[in-house]
């Protein structure tokens, strides 16, 4: 049956892009988890009365990660080009991608680490404080267990984001089931191509939003 | 234990200045439960925190545990605030810790080994009476019960004092009672230090020794709590006193009787430590032949004894119920004649 539904699909190139789209995505998400949340820390930590409060800090992350946010991601792959050549050596294959997979994506889950740690309830942050816990502590051990299920919910988006980016990113050469179906299916007119890259690249967005529920339902004792 | 010396705070903010604290000077005894009451904005909440260093004063100093809170900073105050625990009115709980969690939380920034943080976790949860909640996160407890977890969180550093941040205007009044009296208990048992405020003067008559009366940012007045009570001078004093002693409808139906019953004098008799035990009413009906009627009366228990208020009306020939207000001068009661 799915030779005649699906005549041009060659399964072991179909399987192949699904890994590399698999791969970019899985990748690009843990880096960007911990950068974002790096700089969401610096953005939370340096607003206005936290314990690092300082203007100037704050406006330069700030206004950076808006740029990186704001940027269509098509044309930041094409800013990043010089960029990749220059730390992989290469534009063309997955890890090509990954650069700008991350700096597209790592500012706007800074965004929302931000919010995440906003809802945090500043009467615990004080308690913590009074009970004599210092600035790692309060991140390590209030910050973050506190705002657990935002931030996972908040990278659940990120990754279901990086997904549609890693499409994206197919169009300049880098695999997986964006450039399949660019590349088989629309320059060559084989819709059925298209149509399985489509089926394969919803049910990777179903599954994952599927974990990340799971494991923010999982975290939230509230 | 604590000593508060000239202190005041001022905020800065978008309409110019704000004096939280104005020049406020207190001296706290070790093992006392100090009391602060005033209403909401008249500095209480920067005070209490200007004790953990929470807050910087922008003048003054604090200091507790002869340790000058306000100058010192960084490691040597967070290990002097391992020595001076707070409460608060919202509990401040960690959601995602089960209740042993929460309590092992101070033990973990202290540094203490695990197996030692077990057994004191056990121990403090047995003291708050929580036993077989130690797995619940803090949405399954009731207010009272997260109180309890805030208060054996709060002890586990073997604390010098505890501040109480409103720590029971968030409780029904039956809870309110149950948190203070462990709070009493810990005060007489650990011989800990407290210091609470509240706007409530029920829970200052219920465990305090000593009160402050806080307004804009003064102290308006401070003694042992028996004599405050006995003898409000301040405006904002006497509204907190009535607060425990006049009901509302007290004084409602004193108005009705004044103007019903013209006959007479109403009188507020204030009897203070053991001068209520003693039988004033059969005493003045047998020996001035005058009629007494009751129209409101109220005990209430302190730290150093009951506090009652009695309202009456003395009625007969005028001549003796004046003796009779005489008689009741020397016998160390307060009389207050009231009127329209």
């Amino acid at each position: 049956m799915m030779e005649t539904l699906f005549p041009n699909v060659k399964w072991h190139i179909m399987w192949q892009a699904t890994y590399d789209t698999i791969y970019m995505t899985v990748v690009s998400t843990a880096v960007t988890f911990v950068l974002g949340l790096l700089i969401g820390i610096l953005l939370f930590l340096t607003s206005p009365n936290q314990i690092w409060a300082n203007k100037i800090v704050h406006f330069l992350t700030g206004s950076l990660v808006n740029i990186f946010r704001s940027i269509p991601f098509i044309i930041l792959i094409i800013l990043l080009i010089p960029f990749t050549k220059f730390l992989l050596g290469t534009i063309r294959g997955v890890n090509a991608a990954l650069p700008a997979l991350i700096v597209g994506s790592a500012p706007f889950y800074a965004r929302l680490v931000l919010i995440a740690f906003r809802e945090v309830d500043k009467g615990v942050i004080e308690a913590a404080r009074s009970m004599g816990a210092n600035t790692f502590t309060i991140i390590w051990k209030v910050l973050i267990p506190e705002s657990k299920p935002a931030l996972i919910s908040g990278i659940t988006v990120t990754a279901v984001a990086l997904v549609g980016y890693t499409a994206m990113a197919g169009i300049i050469g880098a695999g997986g089931l964006g450039n399949l179906a660019f590349l088989e299916g629309f320059q060559r007119s084989r819709e059925d191509v298209t149509l399985m890259a489509t089926i394969l690249i919803l049910i990777i967005v179903f599954v994952i939003q599927w974990i990340g529920d799971t494991i923010t339902a999982k975290t939230d004792k509230r | 234990m604590i000593e508060v010396k000239d202190v005041t705070k001022v905020y800065k903010t978008k309409n110019g200045e704000l004096t939280a604290v104005d020049h406020v000077s207190l001296s706290i005894q070790k093992g006392e439960i100090f009391g602060i009451i005033g209403y909401s904005g008249a500095g209480k909440s920067t005070l209490i925190r200007l004790l953990n260093g929470l807050e910087k004063p922008t003048s003054g100093s604090v200091v507790v545990n002869d340790l000058e809170i306000s100058s010192i900073k960084g490691k040597e105050l967070r290990k002097a605030r391992q020595k001076i625990s707070m409460i608060f009115q919202h509990f401040n709980l960690l959601w995602s810790r089960t209740v042993a969690e929460n309590i092992a939380f101070p033990l973990e920034i202290a540094g203490v080994p695990k197996a030692e943080r077990e057994k004191r976790v056990k121990e403090l949860i047995e003291l708050v009476g929580l036993k077989g909640r130690e797995d619940a996160y803090p949405s399954q407890l009731s207010g009272g019960q997260k109180q309890r977890v805030g208060i054996a969180r709060a002890l586990a550093n073997n604390p010098e004092v505890l501040l109480c941040d409103e720590a029971t205007s968030a409780l029904d009044p039956e809870t309110t009672d149950s948190i203070l009296s462990l709070l009493s208990d810990i005060n007489e048992r650990l011989g800990l230090t407290i210091v609470l405020i509240t706007h409530e003067m029920h829970v200052i008559r219920k465990i305090c020794h000593r009160v402050a009366v806080m307004q804009a940012g003064r102290i308006v007045e401070q003694g042992s709590v028996l004599e405050v009570f006995r003898n409000p001078q301040a405006e904002i004093t006497k509204n907190f006193v009535m607060q425990v002693s006049d009901s509302r409808e007290a004084k409602e139906a004193i108005k009705h009787i004044l103007k019903n019953y013209p006959a007479g004098k109403v009188v507020k008799l204030t009897f203070v430590g053991n001068t209520s035990g003693q039988p004033v009413i059969s005493y003045l009906i047998k020996e001035f032949q005058i009629n007494v009627n009751i129209l409101y009366g109220n005990i209430s228990e302190t730290m150093d004894g009951p506090y009652g208020t009695l309202i009456v009306q003395l009625d007969g020939d005028p001549e003796n119920v004046e003796k009779a207000m005489e008689k009741l001068k020397t016998m160390n009661i307060q009389a207050e004649v009231i009127t329209k």
